[in-house]
């Protein structure tokens, strides 16, 4: 049996349906554990990917991750499950390797493939610009996958959801407040996203970034000095010292792609550049290129894009 | 306060990656190290920051080889007191982080602060790790502390938000941007680091948790595809049926 941590105070997202089919490909069974209030119709979706049973504490409603450890840990030894698979994400990033010390279990984090046949997992190392195989050298292993690194596959599940109750240890770590923020679709998660640079001169210039992502169902990020001056939030900043994003289309207008840019997004499928350079940087990396101004393109192509939409939708 | 800070060296980004050993090592040759960036500009200008204002101690720790003696030199020119090195090869995140916690238990510090990752192997695994051995609360990838008596205030990015978490001290925090800005080392902290002190530390025995069989580099990309400017419905046509991805 497989164990899935997903963490469900946002909602389900794609990542947790991605780390579900992944545990079901590995080829056992596979139960799911969350905690916080989400409802039961929802969790049992788990289900349509393979999940036969989704345990929920209801207890633990914000991000503890001395709490979630030791439920995690408990529920494990309950059950005497060797593997663990998380999807890797902020709550992962802070508990599996807790949870890998405590039970002395090798943690591969940010998985972009499933064990080989020698057990063998890839992961990106140096910014992207190299994979390293991995071996997990105990009994216990735990697996943290990257987002958007293997498609979805249903396997339609009769899964049952129950709640557990579980006495853990104290919560040391105090919510105190929450600032909403808005921004729709959580950048690692989206597989399409518009992107810009200083190219675009001033913030007043995004709402043809913003327009084009709204056309497409595309998260909007940004180069690192872009949201350094404040141009954009914090949150859109890509790169190296930013967020790093592997989704399907990458389209970026007005940025150089400098080599800590490129850290950031060189795991998308297919990039799209449009710079007015010919010689930026950005083009070798591209799939796709548009020697012009943005200005000009961006609406163009948004215009293109809606008429698509509307064609295939 | 008594803040200790582990350092870990990264290559310089625009370093060439490759390997040798039929791809099971990483070839050093030509390689500039430079300290781990969220090391280096956010958990350690932020503990000077929090020793400046309310007074106490800042140790540098790094668990490396002799070769990684520059990079303590550089972030002791930024302004920690004294250095530590675990003189050892850090194999796996679980060893190094049982490096650091053995020295930490020993000189019992009340904030430890860590990068959120290093850029080489992007793990983000070594201060959890750190945390649990320690049996310390763990708050990762925060990018502000306030530091008041012997709690502390803390913000994290979270998906949809920003979260403010309460917690006391001793704990582990793992820094990211927004936590503080970048120091320019000046002359006088350069010549100051040469005399501070550096102790080197032996390793307690341990086994990796997991090891790197070998590396790859990613297949090269096929050529970009020039398409004109005012043709964008050629670009939504190839993304759809070349690429596929819409
Ligand atoms: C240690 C370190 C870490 C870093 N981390 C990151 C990181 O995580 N993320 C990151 O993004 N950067 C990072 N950087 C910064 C990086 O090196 C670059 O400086 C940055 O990415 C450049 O941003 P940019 O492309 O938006 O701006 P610029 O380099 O100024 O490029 C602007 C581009 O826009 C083009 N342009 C101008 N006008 C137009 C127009 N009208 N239409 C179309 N194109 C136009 C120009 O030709 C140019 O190519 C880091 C740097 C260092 C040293
Ligand atoms: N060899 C090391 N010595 C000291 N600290 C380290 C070492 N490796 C990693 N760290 C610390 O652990 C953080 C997270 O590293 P990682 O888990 O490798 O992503 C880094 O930002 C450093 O603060």
């Amino acid at each position: 049996m497989i164990l899935v941590y997903i963490n469900t105070l946002n909602g389900i997202g794609k990542s947790s349906y991605e780390a579900v089919t992944y545990a079901k490909k590995m080829g056992d069974s596979v139960v799911v554990l969350t905690n916080g209030n989400e409802e039961e119709s929802n969790l049992s979706s788990l289900g349509d990917y393979g999940a036969e049973k989704v345990m929920i504490h209801r207890e633990i409603t914000s991000f503890e991750s001395g709490q979630i450890c030791d439920l995690i840990s408990k529920v494990a030894e309950q059950h005497g499950i060797n593997t663990i698979v998380f999807s890797h994400d902020h709550v992962s990033k802070a508990v599996a390797p807790m949870l890998s010390t405590r039970l002395s279990a090798g943690l591969v984090p940010g998985a972009i493939s499933l064990p080989d046949s020698n057990g063998h997992i890839d992961v990106n190392v140096f910014s992207g610009k190299a994979i390293a195989k991995v071996s997990i050298n105990s009994d216990k292993k735990i697996i943290s996958l990257l987002p958007n690194s293997i498609p979805l596959e249903k396997n339609e599940t009769t899964c049952v959801v129950e709640d557990l109750s579980l006495d853990l240890c104290e919560a040391k770590i105090k919510l105190l407040s929450k600032k909403e923020l808005e921004g729709d679709i959580p950048l690692p998660e989206a597989e399409l996203v518009v992107s810009a640079g200083r190219g675009l001169k001033g913030p007043e210039n995004w709402g043809m970034v913003e327009d084009l992502a709204k056309t497409m169902g595309a998260a909007t990020a940004c180069s690192r000095p872009v949201s350094d001056i404040g141009w954009r939030p914090h949150h859109e900043h890509v790169g190296q010292t930013g967020i790093a994003i592997r989704p399907n289309l990458y389209i970026a207008a007005g940025i150089s792609g400098a080599i800590q840019h490129l850290a950031g997004v060189n795991g998308s499928k297919v990039i799209v550049v449009i710079n007015t350079d010919p010689e930026a940087p950005f083009f070798k990396a591209a799939d796709y290129g548009i020697i012009g101004d943005a200005f000009e393109v961006l609406p163009k192509l948004n215009e293109s894009m809606k008429k698509f939409m509307a064609q295939n939708n | 306060m008594k803040i200790l800070v582990c350092i870990s060296k990264s290559p310089d980004t625009t370093s060439k990656i490759s390997f040798s050993d039929q791809n099971t090592k990483f070839d050093e040759s030509g390689v500039q190290y430079i300290v781990n960036p969220y090391d280096e500009w956010y958990a350690l200008v932020r503990a000077l920051e929090i020793k400046e204002s309310v007074g106490g101690s800042v140790t540098i720790i790094t668990v490396g080889t002799q070769a990684d003696d520059p990079i303590i030199r550089k972030a002791l020119a930024i302004g920690a007191d004294n250095a530590v090195r675990v003189d050892a090869q850090p194999s796996d995140a679980f060893y190094t982080a049982k490096q650091l916690s053995e020295y930490a238990k020993e000189n019992a510090y009340d904030l430890i602060l860590l990068g959120k990752e290093t850029i080489n192997y992007n793990g983000s695994q070594v201060g959890g790790m750190m945390a649990q051995l320690l049996d310390m609360p763990f708050i990762s990838v925060a990018s502000k502390l306030e530091v008041n008596g012997d709690s502390l205030t803390l913000e994290s990015e979270v998906p949809g938000g920003i979260e403010v978490y309460e917690v006391l001290t001793p704990c582990v925090v793992s820094c990211a941007k927004g936590m503080a800005e970048q120091r320019i080392p000046n002359m006088r902290g350069i010549m100051a680091a040469r005399t501070k002190p550096l102790s080197v530390v032996s390793p307690v025995d341990c086994q990796n948790l997991t090891s790197v069989v070998s590396y790859e580099l990613p297949n090269e990309k096929s050529e970009c595809k020039m398409i004109d400017p005012d043709n964008m419905d050629q670009l939504v046509d190839l993304l759809h049926g070349e690429a596929k991805v819409i």
